[in-house]
This record gives C-alpha cells, sequence and structure tokens, in this order.
C-alpha cells in the first residue's frame, strides 16, 4: 500500500494526511486513508467522535480542511470550487429533513437541479426509473412531510443517485430504518455501486451489517486510520478492544457468516 | 391516491394545475382591484367612476382628483405592498427554516419603522441620500440591520426555531419602544404624521410610490425566481442543499437583501402592515406546495390578494371612514399567527 507512486495509485479516492475541524479543535488528526476503488461499498467505523462524519463533511466541502488533501482520480477535492465539487461528490447528512411540503418525484428532480454547473439536464422519465429501481416507485406523488423515516431514507438515496455521482458520502443511511429496510438498503446500495462503479463510503453503526454487506471497511479512531481492508481483517477482536473498548469476539455462525458478539467492556480501554 | 401509470406524466399535469392555480390568483388580483377602486367613502358612481378613467380631461376636477390621485394609486398600491410583502415573506420563511418568520413577526418592518420615524421626525439619515428618498433609504438601512441580525443569530447563535422567534420578538418591541421614543420627542405636526403611519395606511400612496414598489418588485421577483431550484433545494436541508452545489451563504444573503428592500420599501411607503407576510406563504403553500417556481410567485399574488381584501374590507367597516389597512391586516393575521404556533410543534 505503500509502494512507489503510479499512475494506478492516482484512481479511485484517497486522503492524505487530512486535519480538520470545528472551533479551536482538530477531530481528524492527519487521517490517511487507502484509495478507495470505484464499485465497491466501503463501510467507514468507528466509535462516537471519532471523525466519521468530519471526514465526510470535509470530502463533501462542508468543511474546509486546515491541512491534508483528498484526490478523486488524482483531481485535488479540496481545490474545487462547490458548484464543480457537486459534480463529482455528493454526501447525505444524517438529518432526514422535516416538515417539507415537496413531493417526492418534485424532492429528486430538485436534487438534479440544485447547483450551477453545468450538469446534464434530466429528463423526467429518468426519475421514474431511478424510483422503481428502489422500490418506491409508489410514492412519487407522496408529500415528504408525509413519509416514514425508512422512506425518507430510500428518497434521500434517490436524491444522491439522480446526481449521477462518482462518490458516494452517507452518514448512516440505516439509523432510522427497520430489520427489513436496512437488509433492503445495503442490497440497493451494493447494487448500484457495482453497476455505476459508484466510490460509495457510508458510516454503519452496526458491525454486522458491515461484515455482510461491505466489500472494505475502514476504521478510523481519534482521528486517525486504525485499520482499511476486507471487513473481516479489519473487524476483529483486538481492533475492537482497542478502537470500542469492547470485549468481543467476531465467530462464524451457523451458515459461516461472521458475526460480533459482544461480551462486555474492557476493563483497561485503549 | 390514485395510482398513475408514470409519475412523471402526472408531475406534468401536476405542473400545469399550479400554472393554472397562479392564472386563476392573477384573475382574482384584478376582480379585488376592480372593487378596490370602485369603492370609497366618496361613494361616487360606477358611470363617473368609469368616464373619469377613460376620459380624464373632460371629467370633473374632484372626480379626477378621486380616481387618480386617490383611488388607483392606492388600489394599486394594495395589490403591490401585498405581493412584495408575500414575496419577502415566503422567501424569509425559506432562509430561516421557520414557519412564523415574516418582515413583520420578526422586526425587519419594527425596525425599518424606527429608520423612517429618525426620517420623519428628526430628519436624520444618511449624508448624501436626497430628502425625498432620506425616509425609504433610512427604512432599508434598518430592515437590512434586523435581517442581519436575525440570520446571525438563527445560523451563529445556533438557536432553534422558537428561540429566533423570540429573539425576533425582542427585536419588535426594541424598536417599536425606539418609535415611541422619537415619538415623545415629536412635534405636534410631526406627530400626527408618524402615527398615521406607523398604522399602516394606504391613503398617501402616489404614482412616484407606486412606480418605485413596482420597479423593485419587478427586480426582486426574477432574482428570486433565478434562484428558486436552489431556495427549494434548502428546504432539504442545509448540509443537503450545499452537497447538491448550491452555495448556500450567498444565497442567504441575497435572499435577505431582497427581503430587506421589499419590506423596507413597503414601510416606507405605506407604514407598517402586519401578518401578510406571514399569511401568505402558509396559503401558497397549501396551494402549490413547496417548488419555489410556484411558491415564490404564489405566495406574492396570495399576499396581493389578501391586501387587496384588507383594504376593501377598510373601507366598508365605518361608514364614510378609511379604517387604517393595518388595523384590519392585523385584526385578521392574530388569529391565524395563533393558530400556526398551536398547530405546528416548534422545536
Amino acid at each position: 500500500m505503500t509502494g512507489p507512486v503510479d499512475a494506478k495509485s492516482h484512481a479511485g479516492l484517497t486522503v492524505q494526511s487530512l486535519t480538520a475541524g470545528y472551533g479551536g479543535e482538530d477531530v481528524l488528526r492527519g487521517l490517511s486513508v487507502p484509495a478507495l476503488a470505484g464499485g465497491q461499498v466501503t463501510a467507514l467505523l468507528g466509535p462516537n467522535g471519532s471523525g466519521k462524519s468530519t471526514l465526510l463533511k470535509t470530502l463533501a466541502g462542508l468543511l474546509r480542511p486546515r491541512a491534508g488533501a483528498a484526490t478523486l482520480d488524482g483531481l485535488d477535492l479540496t481545490r474545487l470550487d462547490h458548484g464543480e465539487r457537486a459534480r463529482h461528490v455528493v454526501y447525505l447528512p444524517q438529518s432526514l429533513p422535516a416538515a417539507v411540503h415537496l413531493r417526492v418525484f418534485e424532492s429528486v428532480l430538485v436534487a438534479a437541479r440544485a447547483s450551477d454547473a453545468a450538469a446534464p439536464p434530466v429528463d423526467l422519465p429518468a426519475i421514474d426509473r431511478l424510483l422503481a429501481r428502489l422500490g418506491i416507485a409508489h410514492l412519487a406523488l407522496h408529500y415528504l412531510d408525509a413519509l416514514s423515516g425508512g422512506q425518507k431514507q430510500l428518497v434521500g438515496l434517490a436524491q444522491a443517485l439522480i446526481r449521477h455521482p462518482r462518490v458516494l458520502l452517507l452518514d448512516e443511511p440505516l439509523s432510522a430504518l427497520d430489520l427489513n429496510y436496512q437488509f433492503h438498503v445495503m442490497r440497493l446500495l451494493r447494487q448500484e455501486t457495482r453497476e455505476h462503479g459508484l466510490i460509495s463510503l457510508i458510516v454503519l453503526h452496526d458491525l454486522n451489517v458491515a461484515l455482510q454487506h461491505a466489500d472494505q471497511a475502514v476504521m478510523i479512531h481519534a482521528g486517525r486510520l486504525h485499520a482499511a481492508g476486507s471487513p473481516a481483517d479489519v473487524i476483529t477482536p483486538q481492533a475492537l478492544a482497542a478502537v470500542y473498548g469492547v470485549q468481543a469476539r467476531v465467530e462464524a455462525c451457523s451458515k459461516g457468516r461472521r458475526q460480533v458478539l459482544i461480551d462486555g467492556l474492557e476493563e483497561h480501554p485503549g | 391516491m390514485r395510482q398513475a401509470a408514470s409519475a412523471a406524466g402526472a408531475y406534468r399535469h401536476i405542473l400545469r394545475r399550479r400554472a393554472g392555480l397562479l392564472a386563476l390568483l392573477l384573475a382574482a388580483i384584478l376582480f379585488a382591484l376592480l372593487i378596490d377602486f370602485t369603492v370609497g367613502p366618496s361613494g361616487l358612481p360606477w358611470r363617473e367612476l368609469w368616464q373619469t378613467f377613460v376620459r380624464p380631461a373632460e371629467a370633473d376636477a374632484t372626480y379626477r382628483v378621486i380616481v387618480w390621485d386617490i383611488r388607483l394609486p392606492s388600489a394599486l398600491m394594495a395589490a403591490l405592498v401585498g405581493m412584495a410583502l408575500g414575496l419577502a415573506g415566503a422567501e424569509m420563511q425559506t432562509i430561516l427554516n421557520n414557519p412564523l418568520a415574516s418582515p413583520f413577526t420578526l422586526g425587519v418592518s419594527s425596525a425599518a419603522a424606527f429608520g423612517a420615524s429618525l426620517a420623519i421626525v428628526l430628519q436624520l439619515g444618511l449624508p448624501g441620500v436626497p430628502a425625498g428618498w432620506l425616509i425609504a433609504a433610512n427604512a432599508f438601512l434598518f430592515a437590512l440591520l434586523a435581517a442581519v441580525l436575525l440570520d446571525a443569530v438563527a445560523r451563529w447563535g445556533g438557536m432553534n426555531t422558537s428561540g429566533v422567534v423570540l429573539f425576533g420578538i425582542a427585536m419588535v418591541f426594541t424598536f417599536n419602544a425606539l418609535v415611541s421614543l422619537v415619538q415623545f420627542t415629536a412635534s405636534a405636526e410631526a406627530l400626527q404624521n408618524l402615527v398615521f403611519w406607523t398604522m399602516g395606511s394606504l391613503a398617501r400612496s402616489s404614482w412616484t410610490t407606486v412606480g418605485v414598489m413596482a420597479l423593485a418588485f419587478a427586480l426582486a421577483l426574477p432574482l428570486a425566481m433565478r434562484q428558486s431550484w436552489k431556495l427549494t433545494a434548502l428546504r432539504l436541508g442545509e448540509d443537503r442543499a450545499a452537497s447538491f452545489g448550491v452555495d448556500v451563504r450567498r444565497l442567504r444573503v441575497s435572499a435577505l437583501a431582497r427581503v430587506s428592500l421589499l419590506s423596507a420599501l413597503a414601510v416606507a411607503f405605506v407604514g407598517t402592515i402586519g401578518f401578510i407576510g406571514l399569511v401568505a406563504p402558509h396559503i401558497a403553500r397549501r396551494l402549490f406546495g413547496e417548488d419555489h417556481r410556484f411558491y415564490l410567485p404564489g405566495s406574492a399574488l396570495v399576499g396581493a390578494v389578501i391586501l387587496s381584501l384588507a383594504s376593501i374590507a377598510s373601507k366598508n367597516l365605518m361608514p364614510g371612514v378609511v379604517v387604517p389597512v393595518g388595523i384590519v391586516t392585523a385584526l385578521v393575521g392574530i388569529p391565524f399567527f395563533v393558530s400556526v404556533v398551536l398547530r405546528r410543534q416548534l422545536p
């Protein structure tokens, strides 16, 4: 991973020594992440306050980094202006829109038309097809403020995907969802990511979801990288002890899938 | 809900319906204007009104004054100020993400009134501004100050919706107290001027003020419409809008400048007319949803209809007397304000 720089290492999304934060405090402290490739869902893991949301906001341009760089296919994202960056990167925050009297269909249209940059024009049937792909075509003419949390989450996904981003940043997209929706959304994300070669970086709290659905995992701790690689390599009892301060086992279930089982708290965390 | 074969087709149908609704509102304004034009304390009959309107040169001089210098400008002013306040209120509610926001409820109008009263009573104002524009310039300056302050509190103070409303109410009280202070020091003649004007009245509209108001609205509406997609995106949340490529800071600054201009001119020309900017956006939201391509002009047109109707009512409440229209809009608006507070669980 630390081999000589060649053309290939420019491909994908890389984060190099990124430092960013709020007020006087740094949340990311020189975070570096190995290149994330297109077509893969990467789970972004870490305890509360470790810098997951800060990383997404910095990549999305909502937060200006104090040092370091983030590049997309060799392009320095931190130097792009607002509209230009929005053509490559879409970020969905954790919070869901509150009381908004907009129809689902038009809220997706708005997402496509909002930016200055000369984005390709959206034809209305494309929105039809996208909503159908996400399984929410029947909600197209419903008002956003009448939807459940899970439905809003799926509409958010439609808003992101209609922009045809290269990088998809999602902050806890499963937080409002029941088990059925969680599975549905993760399966869709994986499918969209593969089909369109997206670089999807998704904050997940449920490690078992990450083990089951993610292609890659990145675990950060106190603003620095703890581990990156396949979910099975990243989510280990040692990492869980060091990063989350819990005693845990990672064991195969009767179907051979890995599961995290928490036994208790570490006596001496960290 | 009926399941359409294609949502895109159904959506196109919805857009056509909304355009039709806008046209209907426009027709309602014309109708209200006509009635507003025909009623008044002088009780001129239809025939005379019409004759004076189409052939002013041949008409009686008194009729000419009534029709051309009183009825027409004040009827047009009602519609224009209604449009201005409707648009300003709609943009304010979006920018501050607050259903109780309007120039009147959050102190922008009061600030403008204070600025104007400084000019009316003390002739205090920016150096270099011609005397005739002192009131308008002062009103704009103070309105802008109040709007920026509100935005700063909502944004940087991390205040929630109710907090911003309370801050706005504090501004209303402060500026009203300051206006009272100015009144206290005023001469009897200036006081008369000021009291009448703080009630909000269309009676002093002239062709000049009608022209300026129309110009300001003609400037503000296209600028707002150019940002209508961005404003709609802002309704989805600030972070989300930013991630969709909206420069949120620029959007807020330009919207606040428009809000300040429109509410300041309204205050400078007709005094403080309350609640139009609060009520119109809520009705427009019900009629059009929050696609700002329709919501913004819709709110402006609804504002015009309401103020025209209020103007008609103000001439009919007491026989032979035109009640200041601000009193009418307040009496109608306050129950509405309370119902918004009760219906919405504000954070």
